[in-house]
């Protein structure tokens, strides 16, 4: 099978209304070519599951400015001012999450796991209307799977069968998504034949990934 | 004192709480000026939440873009780091695996609560990491300054949105050093310039004096 598609046909996977994971933070790691070709198409009413709604002219962050999102699930949106904007002026629904919930919960969606058990957030606003069990007699929070129409993921490396190799701090988010979305794109810096990645080298499966776009060597 | 001498004490004396072979967590802002300040002979690992450990600082020449730390700026990787995903990094945060974490706050009270991620209608950031740093690490230090515009932060009882119950261990600011234990807060060290009262005075909370400072 043939992963390697056009920036124009990535697109055109995400639909009006979907949710959508994007990996990195801080646009550390974020696939910023697709990230602008979701920009240009324009779609709208979109969910967002980022560790950060990223800057106002890097990352996640121009979607933002171009108001595609109803909704923003993030750990921090506080260097995007923009996001900060629609949250206040009611126009963007925001939901802040600890961020290592952030990532356990995308984790359970993509593993298979009916959700995790954290203490973090206990005695605090983020246990309001959840569930708390208590385990040998220490409370956690129930915190529910999270999973997304489409993930769109960045790696420096990726062969042709989808296998990932990160490079520097932008793995973050990227390796976890890659398991909790039902169609999974990576951009790739460079993309390489199959088997010229060591084995085990691969930090992400390419099991994980049903579509990868050529990045052009963003990283050189 | 201006506001960075403030700072500047403050980080070194936080620095001087940690110890050898410690895998330590700074905050964004005044927490990050502490690894300025850590002994020579005090060699500990920076952790970053993004995802490693061995956090360098920026560097001046052979900038490589593809690492950030946890504010998203250009930093490096030290000798013996290495990167990781963000479930492995909260993993380690979570799991008891980081002995120190130090992080600013808005309001800290007398059973160790602490108010450090928003202040409804005005400031509204999102916690980023800081909820689970203050619950997954072994030690918590709260380094800040010791009242906002003469408003106390070390108060009988935090009144904005908590960030963690019971989580912090010490706090350090420019007039001292306050360690949380299970009977309230103790006073264990005024700094050089205040006095006793000088701390009492800016603490709402009640403070209970070390042996040392009666």
């Amino acid at each position: 099978m043939n992963k390697l598609i056009s920036m124009v046909e990535a697109i055109s996977l995400v639909k009006d209304g979907d949710t959508i994971m994007v990996g990195g933070f801080m646009a550390n790691g974020t696939p910023e070519h697709l990230v602008d070709a979701l920009v240009a198409s324009g779609k709208k009413n979109l969910t967002l599951i980022c560790n950060d709604a990223g800057l106002a002219d890097k990352g996640v962050g121009k979607l933002v400015v171009n108001k595609q999102f109803k909704k923003i699930i993030a750990s921090h949106i506080g260097l995007n001012k923009e996001a900060g904007r629609q949250m206040s002026d009611g126009e963007t629904e925001v939901v802040l999450v600890p961020q290592g919930t952030l990532v356990e919960q995308i984790r359970a969606a993509g593993y298979g796991l009916g959700g995790v058990l954290t203490r973090t957030g206990l005695g605090t606003l983020v246990e309001v209307g959840k569930e708390k069990i208590n385990i040998d007699g220490v409370d956690y929070l129930l915190e529910k799977p999270l999973s997304a129409d489409i993930a769109l993921l960045y790696a420096a490396k990726v062969d042709k069968a989808g296998n990932i190799v990160y490079q520097g701090s932008e793995n973050n988010f990227n390796h976890v998504m890659a398991a909790s979305a039902k169609v999974t794109i990576v951009e790739a810096g460079r993309v390489y034949e199959s088997g010229m990645l060591c084995p085990n080298a691969v930090m992400t499966p390419g099991i994980f990934v049903n579509y990868i776009v050529d990045g052009g060597g963003l990283d050189g | 004192m201006d506001k960075a001498q403030l700072q500047e004490r403050i980080a070194k004396r936080v620095a001087m709480e940690l110890k050898d072979g410690q895998l330590v967590n700074l905050g964004i802002g005044l927490p990050t000026k502490v690894s300025n300040f850590i002994p020579e002979d005090v060699k500990v690992m920076l952790h970053s939440e993004n995802g490693f450990v061995g956090l360098g600082g920026t560097p001046k020449e052979n900038i490589d873009p593809t690492i950030v730390n946890a504010g998203g700026q250009v930093a490096s990787i030290l000798p013996g780091g290495c990167f990781f995903d963000s479930a492995t990094s909260f993993g380690i945060i979570r799991g008891g695996h980081l002995d120190v974490t130090v992080l600013g706050a808005l309001q800290v009270d007398q059973v160790g609560n602490i108010a450090n991620y928003m202040i409804p209608k005005k400031m509204v950031p999102g916690m980023g990491g800081a909820m689970d740093l203050l619950t997954g690490a072994k030690k918590v230090i709260v380094a800040m300054e010791h009242t906002a515009k003469g408003v106390a932060k070390i108060v009988k009882q935090c009144n904005l949105p908590l960030s963690a119950q019971n989580a912090v261990d010490l706090i350090v600011t420019e007039m001292g050093v306050i360690e949380v234990q299970k009977g309230g807060l103790i006073l264990t060290e005024v700094a050089e310039g205040f006095c006793v009262d000088d701390v009492v005075n800016a603490t709402e909370a009640d403070l209970i004096l070390a042996d040392g400072l009666r």
